[in-house]
């Protein structure tokens, strides 16, 4: 069980949160020119990474927001947690398996 | 709204008051319904300075903004859920509650821009009292409540045993039977947690009070 600590509330447990994968996804500028395969990239596709992962995690029974979180996808290890709209922590906080 | 002579609590059918024991006696923990209180949600932008002395001005005191804190008087107390967003909860139903104490919020926040919600016919209240209250908690709820985690004033939103609730210990080992919790539930949860505390407690030698 991840101890998650959300940017408003504090550290919580785990079953309190909802996932929503991968943060940062483009979303495209011109919907309306893109083809199935484009779209189904957009919608379906996510990277699969060994290491940190920076990925959206919403508070859904606590203070219900969403905010994202940098996670070692080998240990589990939360090392930065931020607001949703800010930028990724800087690249030294990042650490290569 | 519902009219005050239909309203029913959500644990109406259990015959709580005719199992309410005078006194806690040996009890550990005692449980009891606090129904029908007035309940709003308040959101607001907490930088809005306006807004948030207009509130302050028309209760008597101050938007808690630290996390997980609640402020208040005997009329009304808020609950902090999140950066823009409160509960303001009227201890008992009457005059002051419900579309009372939403009515006062719009009247004080008029010209802000804030959003107030009656919340209060869908959730009810707990009570759960007493030197084992926070061992009772704990069974079933991922939350320290170590008295040095958890004191007097502070609350959360959280899951007991699986239903999502918020908790406000409105008094801690000082008083004299020992902390009270008041537990928000939905009301289509009431029945499921009351009889979960009561089951989870039994080793407490759970008391059902008025």
């Amino acid at each position: 069980m991840l101890l998650i600590p959300c940017p408003y509330c504090g550290p919580r447990s785990e079953e309190e949160f909802s996932y929503g994968n991968e943060a940062h996804v483009p979303r495209p500028k011109e919907p309306e020119k893109l083809n199935d395969a484009e779209w189904a990239e957009f919608v379906f596709i996510r990277s699969n990474v060994k290491g940190v992962f920076l990925e959206r995690w919403v508070h859904s029974h606590g203070c219900r927001r969403w905010f994202n979180v940098a996670r070692d996808t080998v240990s589990y290890e939360i090392l930065a947690v931020y607001e949703t709209g800010a930028k990724p922590p800087k690249l030294e906080m990042r650490r290569a398996v | 709204m519902v009219e005050a002579y239909l309203r029913q609590s959500p644990l109406a059918h259990l015959g709580l008051d005719g199992r309410a024991e005078a006194s806690r006696g040996a009890a550990g923990v005692t449980l009891a319904e606090r129904p029908h209180r007035g309940m709003v949600n308040l959101r607001l932008d907490p930088s809005d300075e306006t807004a948030m002395n207009a509130f302050a001005e028309a209760f008597g005191f101050t938007l808690p903004t630290q996390p997980n804190t609640t402020a208040g008087n005997g009329e009304a107390s808020a609950l902090w859920l999140g950066p823009d967003e409160w509960w303001i909860v009227s201890p008992s139903p009457g005059p002051g509650a419900g579309p009372d104490l939403a009515d006062k919020l719009r009247a004080a926040l008029a010209d802000r821009f804030a959003a107030v919600t009656e919340i209060g016919e869908g959730r009810t209240c707990i009570r759960i009292a007493g030197p084992k209250a926070r061992a009772l908690l704990q069974k079933g709820c991922p939350l320290d409540f170590h008295p040095r985690a958890f004191g007097a004033g502070q609350c959360a939103q959280t899951l007991l045993a699986k239903a999502t609730v918020a908790i406000h210990l409105s008094a801690d080992e000082s008083a004299a039977e020992g902390p009270v919790f008041e537990v928000y539930v939905l009301r289509s949860f009431a029945e499921y947690l009351w009889l979960w505390l009561e089951d989870a407690g039994r080793e407490y030698e759970v008391t059902v009070i008025a």
